[in-house]
């Protein structure tokens, strides 16, 4: 089967200014993923993890180069088209949840349906599901401020897939999280990876989620380091704990 | 499969209004805060408005003795009157776009993130815009009462209930109407400016952004 590559990225670059100068944080980054890979973003802090997902989410537009989404050029888009691929090609997963205050769990949930142009019934069904999927089924009614940091982030997983999209943005999705509720966020995100064919691209310092990673890109200072397959990762684990 | 996007369509009005009334209700206090700057406002317009039809309806139908009374520091009031008025119109302007700026800006998190979901900018113009104006004809409404009420008060303490059979109760309504109406819009105004500042920012740079 020939892999179909559902994001790709040419030359991206991101500047941004500070007063006059020019901060360069993406320096030319080329990245070609594939659909139902899973793949994680490594890097320290502030090598511009976030500001590359940004700009293969459609969130911010690059200084140069192109991002292609299922073989579209988003720079192309119109504001309609836009919203429409975020709405329904790309679930976006944060460090901070960015679940909407006012709203309980189900709500949230169903709110990118709505979007879509779901009637309400069949959102409240769907979105029951997704809950259920994720493990809170109890919790249909809660606002955001009633449940666990954990919990959140599982609704944030189900918000995500609400419009069975074809990749996943994660930008350190379990960053706010311990050890055990990350492991466990990890595993779902694993588990709709497997189940459902999306593409999940992570951002991390997280070492348990090279485990479930196909492949994992390094990000130094704006650029892509190396690139490295699953099978090849082991050896390296321990190297990187010692850094 | 490949290349093929679609277009986002608008969602109807009443989801818009669902989401407005659903903040009002949640973020009650905030609400009234905003509604409090207008109801102000209108309450003085009103008060205003109240005064000049009572004292002309009285200086033309009314009882010597009041007729008498009234003269002595009637006509020249109305010049200051209108500039007073326009001054606390514009005062209630930049109360509700001060207050709009904080509530906007204070939820812009969350607005980029309705936007990764798939919410287009006229519809996150539209929640706001439907909110403040919401917000405003609460306030107009009440203060429309308190302003138009207060001055009638005035007045029947000092000439007593006599003055009810002079009054042009239909001529009040108008300018009642008038006041809330002009309260409602003001507030729309006011939100127009921070809403779209903060509606078309790009959806990275609305979450990036702490209050
Ligand atoms: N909107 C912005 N304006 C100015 N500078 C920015 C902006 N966004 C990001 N930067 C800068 O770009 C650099 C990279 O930031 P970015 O958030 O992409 O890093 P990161 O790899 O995600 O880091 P972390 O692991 O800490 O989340 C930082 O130096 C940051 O200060
Ligand atoms: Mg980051």
């Amino acid at each position: 089967m020939p892999k179909e590559v559902v994001v790709r990225t040419i030359g991206v670059k991101k500047n941004f200014m500070l007063g006059r100068i020019e901060l360069k944080v993406l320096r030319g980054v080329d990245l070609e993923v594939s659909r139902g890979e899973y793949i994680s973003i490594m890097g320290p802090s502030g090598s511009g993890k976030t500001t590359f997902f940004n700009m293969i989410g459609g969130l911010d537009k690059p200084s140069a180069g192109r991002v292609y989404i299922d073989e579209v050029d988003i720079a192309q888009l119109d504001a309609y088209e836009l919203a429409w691929l975020r709405c329904r090609k790309i679930g976006y997963i944060f460090q901070t949840f960015n679940l909407i205050p006012v709203m309980t769990a189900l709500e949230n949930i169903t709110l990118p349906m709505i979007f879509a142009g779901v009637g309400h019934d069949e959102a409240v069904d769907r979105g029951l599901k997704l809950l259920e999927m994720v493990g809170l089924k109890e919790r249909v009614q809660h606002k955001p401020f009633e449940l666990s940091g954990g919990q959140q982030q599982r609704v944030a997983i189900a918000r995500a897939f609400a419009n069975s999209p074809a990749i996943i943005l994660a930008d350190e999705p379990t960053g706010n999280l311990d050890l055990k509720t990350g492991k466990e966020i990890i595993r779902l995100l694993k588990e709709m990876n497997r189940n459902h064919q999306v593409s999940v691209i992570t951002a991390t310092h997280d070492l348990k989620m090279l485990d479930v990673s196909d492949r994992v890109v390094w990000i130094r200072d704006g650029q892509i380091e190396r690139i490295e397959e699953r099978a090849n990762l082991d050896i390296k684990v321990g190297e990187v704990e010692g850094e | 499969m490949a290349g093929q996007v679609g277009k986002q369509v608008m969602l109807p009005k009443q989801e818009a209004f669902k989401m407005s009334l659903r903040n009002i209700r949640i973020r009650f206090g905030r609400a009234c805060i905003v509604s409090s700057s207008v109801l102000l406002g209108v309450a003085f317009l009103m008060s205003i408005f109240t005064n000049t039809v009572i004292q002309q309806a009285l200086l033309k139908n009314g009882p010597e003795s009041i007729k008498v009374s009234l003269a002595a520091g009637a006509s020249d009031s109305m010049a200051r009157d209108i500039w007073l008025v326009s001054l606390s119109l514009l005062v209630c302007v930049v109360g509700i776009t001060n207050a709009m700026l904080m509530s906007v800006t204070e939820r812009s998190r969350e607005i980029g993130t309705m936007k990764c979901l798939g919410a287009l900018n006229r519809f996150i113009m539209e929640i706001f815009l439907i909110e403040s104006g919401m917000q405003g004809l609460l306030g107009s409404l009440a203060g429309g009462l308190i302003g138009g009420l207060g001055m009638l008060i005035t007045y029947l303490a000092r000439y007593g209930t006599v003055i009810l059979n002079y009054i042009p109760y239909l001529g009040l309504l108008k300018f009642y109407l008038f006041s809330i109406i002009l309260g409602t819009v003001i507030s729309i105004i006011g939100a127009v400016y921070p809403t779209y500042l903060s509606a078309r920012m790009e959806p990275a740079e609305a979450i990036r952004r702490e209050v």
